[in-house]
């Protein structure tokens, strides 16, 4: 994204971080990263054990679903709407997935692909329902919060406490890792596909360079780490994939600048020609889709589903983590990468807290209090930014 | 006068148009040549509004004809008038804040490097930063970048950005409704300049003011409205603002309709 920089880059680390940018007050994924660092200092010196390979698989296979959920909240947030069924709708996929591959003896290859069809019939009719009958989303989807709940109770059954999973390729979703070869290829290809978009770049300027040269860097050091325990989970890869779909989507495509467009100036869009229903529905849709995939995950993570899945506080540590992320509650402003670290904020605080015995109800406070802090410096920020005289959305 | 005696852009035959009891327009004629700004004066509910709605594809009219290069045309719909040449610039601009300027300029429109489905996503960025580029420089306007947001800009070069939006699709016929109205006298300066660059570069204008000033220093014509009519048409060359101002209120020689 280009800046309003009035102030003469200089090709320093700092440049490269944005510090032209900063004193406009457009604070981008420093405060996160910088929020991020604070948190793995904060518990390394807790208990040494947080900052261990071992560690760092478990907080990747703890994250995944929260992630896939977060992806999918960062769309509906860009549009100006929120869903607040997409943990119910995790919850009942899973159940709809389990439930066909054990009790209807269905193959992983049949149940999956209709577990993500429940999800995205979930969200088809969620936002024609916003869009048709013009009810707000919030109570629409809250609306989809209780009857998806309802409905996993009633699709578990009369049978208390857990359904198990059998299908080998459902557990090992979120318990298998790649060959130590296989990720090192991974990252392989992304120092090639780096080198390539700096080697075709039309611009080429040193802040460019360090951005892409950060990608395989990043990557190795995943990798470098992951590789000391199990190895990479295909959960990451999963992730990483997903999140490169999206952000080619929200950021490199048409339906991308629509999609900001409609969280932007809904009535502009609408008169430049955009099918804004067509859109909004498209979102839920994707959103919900996303949701019963992050279920189908947390489902292999348990081997298990039961009433809880989905539950509890996930859609708010969704939509927490979307905001933590740089995800504006009003539209047109947010990035599916700030939704990532979002939820590796909230993912790493709760790991943290496990790992010191905490109880939940102090992981709800803090993780609470850090969504407080993330969004008043987001303020704070923007405050600046208005009197620079960059308003921004 | 540019011109006159060539075939007009645009022309309005004896347009009425009726909302219930309420006869907004009472048989309209009015032309717009190219090359040619013509201001539309006229008191609240003159039927300015009603009319450029008309042309832009808002409403049908009831009766009277609308003709485009001599041709009597239908304008069903926005896009339909879009397809003649003929774009709207409201007074809320209707841009989006948050996208850049060639993403405001192409929005809904913009041009992409494939034609088949999924592919048609993937946007020809060069191509539309070519072409805004180059109307952002026909319109003699500066903005601080094709690539930065259009939230942090100035009123002046929101309104340039609309204007280079209409420009875009290689219109024959811009209407601008109230441009300069809340802009400052260094904006409206350059909002004036944008649209004698439209002028100069051949495109028929029909600008909607209240302000006299603007009027005079960019119309080659005035066409005043009044009570669903084009009452009169002035050089503003020749007229002063008063005898305007006359003919708005009805407050001159020219006799009150019934």
């Amino acid at each position: 994204m280009m800046s309003h920089s009035r102030s003469p880059a200089t090709p320093s680390i700092l440049a490269r971080l944005g510090a032209s940018r900063i004193a406009h007050g457009d604070l981008g994924f420093l405060p996160v990263v910088f929020g991020l660092v604070v948190i793995a200092l904060v518990f390394y010196n807790l208990t040494p054990v947080f900052l261990t390979p071992r560690n760092a698989s478990n907080l990747v296979l703890q994250l995944g679903p929260l992630a896939l959920l977060t992806m999918g909240m960062v769309l509906v947030l860009l549009i100006g709407e929120i869903d607040l069924s997409a943990g119910s709708v995790a919850g009942c996929a899973a159940v709809v997935l389990v439930v066909l591959l054990t009790r209807y003896g269905w193959p992983a290859v049949g149940a999956i692909p209709a577990a993500l069809l429940f999800g995205c019939l979930a969200g088809l009719i969620q936002g024609s329902w916003v869009v048709f009958v013009r009810a707000p989303s919030f109570i629409v989807t809250l609306t989809g919060l209780l009857v998806f709940q309802g409905l996993q109770f009633l699709l578990l059954g009369e049978e208390v406490g857990a359904l198990l999973i059998y299908d080998p390729f459902v557990k090992g979703i979120a318990s298998t890792y790649m060959p130590h070869w296989l990720a090192w290829c991974f990252v392989g290809l992304t120092a090639i596909i780096a080198l390539a978009a700096a080697l075709t770049a039309p611009a080429r300027n040193a802040r460019r360079l360090l951005r892409l040269l950060l990608f395989p860097l990043v990557a190795a050091a995943i990798v470098a780490v992951l590789n000391l325990y199990f190895g990479v989970p295909y959960l990451l890869l999963l992730v990483i994939a997903v999140a490169l779909a999206l952000t080619l989507l929200t950021e490199h495509s048409l339906f991308g600048v629509h999609l900001l467009a409609v969280g932007g100036n809904a009535e502009a869009a609408r008169r430049a020609g955009i099918n804004v229903s067509n859109v909004r529905i498209r979102v839920f849709a994707l959103c919900s889709t996303l949701a019963a995939l992050a279920g189908i995950v947390a489902a292999s993570r348990q081997y298990s589903v039961d009433s809880a899945t989905g539950g509890g506080n996930l859609v708010l540590d969704s939509i927490a983590a979307a905001v933590i992320g740089g995800t504006s509650l009003f539209g047109g402003r947010g990035r599916i990468v700030g939704g990532l670290l979002g939820a590796v904020v909230i993912g790493s605080v709760s790991n943290g807290l496990d790992l010191l015995g905490q109880p939940a109800h102090i992981k709800t406070i803090i993780t609470g209090l850090i969504l407080l802090a993330a969004v008043s410096v987001d303020m704070l920020a923007r405050r600046r930014r208005i009197s620079s005289g960059a308003a921004g959305a | 006068m540019p011109g006159a005696d060539t075939l007009p852009l645009l022309e309005v035959r004896g347009v009425a148009k009726r909302f219930g009891s309420v006869e907004a327009l009472r048989g309209v004629d009015l032309r717009v040549h190219a090359a040619e700004v013509v201001a539309l004066l006229g008191d609240n509910g003159a039927g300015k509004s009603t009319l450029i709605k008309t042309i832009s594809g808002v409403h049908q009219p009831d009766s009277g004809e609308i003709l485009v290069l001599g041709k009597p045309v239908a304008i069903p719909s926005p896009r339909a008038a879009s397809a003649l040449g003929i774009e709207t610039v409201y007074q809320d601009l209707a841009l989006c804040d948050n996208l850049t300027v060639v993403q405001n300029l192409f929005l809904g429109r913009e041009l992409h490097r494939f034609s088949r489905w999924p592919l048609h996503w993937v946007p020809a960025r060069r191509r539309m930063v070519e072409r805004a580029t180059e109307v952002v420089r026909q319109l003699g306007t500066t903005l601080p970048s094709l690539h930065s947001q259009i939230g942090t800009m100035s009123g002046g070069q929101r309104q340039a950005i609309a204007v280079a939006r209409a420009m875009v699709w290689g219109s024959r016929l811009v209407i601008l409704d109230e441009p300069t109205a809340a802009l400052g006298v260094e904006q409206t300066a350059n909002v004036r300049r944008v649209i004698r660059n439209l002028r100069a570069s051949g495109l028929g204008v029909i600008l909607i003011t209240h302000n006299m000033q603007d009027a005079f220093a960019l119309a080659d014509r005035i066409v005043v409205m009044r009570q669903g009519r084009a009452i009169a048409e002035m050089d503003p060359k020749v007229v002063t603002p008063d005898q305007v101002v006359g003919a708005i209120t009805g407050g001159s020689a020219i006799s009150m309709e019934p």
